[in-house]
Order: structure tokens, then sequence, then C-alpha cells
């Protein structure tokens, strides 16, 4: 697929709870280019002294009619938080549309769990959308420290079937993805991004009960492009590959996790 | 109409500007933002004898102004470069030298023996500064004998233009390029990466997995120009500049300073289109200054 490098404007930056932001950004000339679920951005980072690297963020969202590329930001370090502190606009440069993206099921039967936590949420989003618009049943299982964690919920409900759990109990099932009743029933197929251990947690549910498994990971990135060789992930197949070409979406069976 | 071409030994350049190795892939990655036919050339991945799976993850981490980075030589080795690579990137209308590195003198000739048939490999920089790998690399970059002794064994074996790459981390950098310019190299690029590290104190582990990286990024940039400056000084051999160039207006400064091409390397990162930016500086510069031939500009800092 063909990359771009292209100036946005900010058309709408909000603060999700404490630590997160949703940046609605349009394209300064143009309409956005086919866009698939799963992909990421590189993202220039302005206002921030120590940072001079771009941020790979996951696609939340892409809204064609409104022409519109959502990106779902935590504050994780100065440059996303650069990033969450965005004004509605200002113009920000974004590298894009990268990497792989989540498989789609050539089975409109098949069942589907799409889970997230965290931030991880974000890239699920557009792909229920995407298997909404496919015909496929749309199954979200979203976990978060706390309710104050979980994000987007709304959106996530006008989509599909939400099922949520968080540590403390405060909304959903108690407990971690990974412990949620919703696990008990059959599965065809799970596409899961999260913090690392979680994502560790529903590889090794996956792996027990037979579920084909996908998982979209964020390794530490500088180029984006595949040619810095610096974001490598461990596979059988070949080695050490760039999770930013080959990636960010996995299937499980590649990773020697 | 400003002439920007320069000449690194044979080696024929249509503008200074290069691509610094590890950097920019094999050019095919960077093509949906660059056209690469407007570059001087690009320098491919360091290539080995034999396939390598490099450094653990983590490998990088950014520092202030800067990046530290562990690769390690990741690469499929010579034969996949000439079987899979070259064929696919060999009509483009620009140069393509070969990073060569070896963990010993034997890896690196045989790199060399095989990739001077390449019609459009019309040069080689020899890496013998690498601060990620255990054998080889900077271990010989880091003393006169070691230097020499490459590029010695390496001139008996490869007729086309030698380049090669030096280490900042020596006491005296201009000792080095003196000898392999005695050895018989036909230019030296500098500066390969600074050994530094980088401590994460919330973990109290190191960022990366082999606790000490390369740095690179905008940070090193006047380390950079002193040794580009003090070695044009002290070889006669053309001598080509990178560490932390970010813009056109660096790119000038290390010609001024004594480079006759420059490499971009980190930059590439921030701005995959940054390198035909520089290129269209360096001709807008020379047109604001009356500076008719791109030559002109090495080392013509005025004191």
């Amino acid at each position: 697929m063909k990359k771009y490098i292209s100036d946005f404007v900010v058309e709408s930056s909000v603060k999700l709870h404490a630590n997160y932001g949703l940046l609605k950004l349009k394209p300064v000339e143009g309409n956005l280019p086919e866009i698939l679920p799963g992909q990421f951005c590189q993202i220039e980072v302005k206002n921030s002294k120590n940072t001079f690297l771009r941020r790979p963020i996951s696609v939340n969202y892409v809204d064609y009619e409104a022409n519109l590329l959502w990106l779902l930001v935590r504050r994780a370090g100065e440059g996303t938080n650069s990033l969450v502190d965005t004004l509605e606009g200002e113009i920000v440069n974004v590298v894009y549309p990268m990497g792989n993206g989540f498989t789609m099921p050539e089975d409109k039967q098949k069942r589907l769990l799409l889970i997230g936590g965290g931030v991880g949420v974000a890239p699920l989003l557009y792909f229920g959308e995407a298997l909404k618009k496919a015909g496929v049943e749309v199954n979200f299982l979203l976990g978060a420290r706390s309710k104050n964690d979980l994000l987007e919920l709304e959106e996530f409900e006008k989509r599909g079937n939400v099922y949520l759990s968080t540590e403390d109990g405060s909304v959903g099932e108690k407990g971690f993805v990974t412990t949620h009743s919703v696990l008990s029933e059959k599965w065809d197929m799970i596409s899961c991004c999260g913090p690392m251990p979680m994502m560790k947690a529903v590889a090794k549910y996956a792996v027990e009960n037979g579920v084909d498994c996908e998982v979209s990971l964020e390794n530490v990135m500088a180029c984006g492009v595949g040619a810095c060789l610096c974001c490598v992930e461990d596979t059988h197949d070949h080695g050490n590959v760039c999770v930013c070409k080959e990636g960010p979406v996995f299937n499980i069976k590649r990773l020697k996790w | 109409m400003v002439d920007l071409s320069v000449n690194i030994g044979k080696l024929k350049l249509k503008n200074p500007v290069l691509t610094a190795s590890g950097t920019f892939g094999y050019g095919e990655e960077y093509a949906d933002f660059v056209d690469l036919n407007r570059l001087g050339g690009f320098i491919v991945k360091g290539t080995t004898l034999n396939h390598r799976e490099g450094n653990p993850y983590p490998r990088m981490v950014e520092t202030p102004s800067g990046m530290l980075n562990a690769v390690g030589l990741q690469n499929k080795g010579v034969d996949y470069f000439i079987n899979e690579i070259y064929p696919r990137i060999k009509d483009v209308d620009s140069q393509v030298i070969v990073n060569v590195s070896g963990a010993c003198l034997e890896d690196y000739v045989k790199v060399c023996e095989k990739l001077a048939p390449l019609d459009k490999i019309e040069a080689v920089e020899i890496n013998i500064s690498c601060p990620n790998v255990k054998q080889g690399g900077m271990a010989f970059g880091t003393t006169c004998a070691g230097a020499e002794s490459v590029t010695k064994a390496i001139r008996d074996a490869y007729d086309k233009t030698m380049i090669v790459k030096l280490s900042p981390n020596v006491t005296d950098i201009a000792e080095i390029a003196r000898a392999v310019e005695v050895a018989g190299a036909d230019a030296v690029s500098l500066t390969n990466t600074f050994l530094g590290m980088a401590i994460n104190v919330e973990t109290q582990r190191p960022y990366l997995s082999t606790i000490t990286g390369g740095l690179s990024g905008a940070c090193i940039r006047p380390i950079a120009v002193r040794m580009v400056w003090q070695v044009a000084n002290a070889v006669k051999i053309p001598v080509v500049g990178l560490g932390g160039i970010m813009n056109g207006r660096d790119a000038v400064e290390f010609m001024l300073a004594g480079a006759t091409a420059i490499q971009v390397g980190t930059a590439n990162f921030v701005d995959p289109s940054v390198t035909v930016k520089i290129v269209d500086y360096i001709e807008d510069y020379m047109k604001r200054h009356g500076i008719e031939k791109a030559t002109d500009l090495i080392g013509a800092m005025k004191r």
C-alpha cells in the first residue's frame, strides 16, 4: 500500500479521563486514502523539548464521510503528553498508513471476539466497524483498571456487543479479560490489542482452547517503514522481523512467546 | 544553473547527498516519499558474508536530540542482497553503495569480491566502526594497525571505489584516517555512532538489550563536524561527512568543514522525505551565495 506524508489540521482534540486524548484530524488537502483496520500512523510531535522522533499511534477510526482520521492517545511520556495536549486548529504532520492490519474473516459465520485493554482498544473500534459492514457479528471484550480507563464505550456499543471487565470491579466483571465469563463461549478467532501481559495471557488462552488469535504489538519504533530494524519481534518462521512493516498485527503462531 | 556534482574517487555523484547505512533500508522503503533518482546515492544496510540475526529487542531508545541503537548488523547476507535485492534496485538513476561489515579480514574481502562484478555497485563503504557487534566492527576501527590491515586486504582484492567508515570512539580520528589513506582507501566517511548508554531509573535496567549502543542524531553534530574538519585537514582523499545532519543547513555546515559529500541518517526517521529537501536546499544555498560548483563549497569555511 502506498504511504503518504501529509499535513493534517486538528479538527477536534478532546481529553478522555485524566490520561487520554482523542484527536480527530482532517487532511489539509484532499481526501483520506484507504486505511486498513489495525494500521497505524507516525505522527509528528510538536512542543516537546526532549523528543524528536515521531510517535506511532494506531488508527482508532476513519470517518470517510467527514474526512477525519481518529487517533486515541495515552499519556505515556513527554511525546504522547504533547500529543494529548494538541490544540484544535494546530497543524500536525502524519506519515501513514503503516503496517499490515487485522485479518478479516473469510466466512461471515465465524465468531470473532475483539479483546482490548487500556488504550489498546483503539484499533478495535475501526476493525469492529469494518466487520459490522461486512456482516460479521461483532463482539468486544474491553478491559481496564477501572471504569475511568474505559474509553469510547458509546462508540463501541454502536458497533457490536460489549463485554467489560475492570480490575477493581467498578464496572463489568471484576478481574482481567482472561477471567471474563464470555470466554467460556465458543470462539473461532480472537483479535487482541493491549498491554503485553494481557496479550500474552490472551494468547495462552487462545492456544489452550484452540482459538485462532492475532495480536497487535507496539514495540519501540524509529523509522516506521522497516528500514532501521529497531522494533523487531522474534518469529518462528523468519527470526527477527520489523513490527512496523510485517506487523503490527501478528498471528500468535508466528511469535516465540 | 549550479553544478551539484561531486566525485568520490572514481565514483561520480550527481549531488553530494547520500543516505547513511542502516537508516534507509534498501531505498525501496522510502520510495513513496522520495524520488530516489534525485539523490546523489544511497548506502544500503550493512551487509555481511552470512545471515545475521542482530541483537535481541529492545534495540532503540530516544535520548535528548538523539537516539541510541543496538541493531547489531541484522541482515540476510551478501548472497541474499545479490540475488533478491540487487535486481530490484539496479535500475535506479543514482549511485547505490553497499556498506560491508565482517567479523574477520577474510569476511570483508569475500563480501567485496562478491559485490565487485555487480555493474550498478561502483563503490563499497567499509564499516570498521560498528559499536554494536562483539567481533570485528569497531575492533578494526579503533587502532591504526587494525584499520590499515582491513583496508589493505580489501584494496588488494577490490578495484572499485572504497570508502572506509570511521569510528569516532577513538583518541585521534585523524591518525586512523591517515592510516587508511596510506593503506589505499579512496575516501573516508565519518562519523559512525558514538558509544553511549541510558538507564531507565524506574526499572533500574538499561534501555538496550546490549546495555550500550550507538548514539546518533542532532546531539552528535558538533562533534562530528569537528572530526570532519580535523580529518579533512589531515588527508588528501575525499571525506564524506555524517553525524546528526537534520536539514540542508547542517549538510552545508559539513561541506564547509571539508566534506565532499554528506550522509543523512537519523533525520530520515523524522521526515522520510528530508533527503530531497536537502538537495533543494544546497542548490538554493549555492544560488544565494553565488557559488557555481558544489566542489567550491568543500572546506570553504572562512577563518
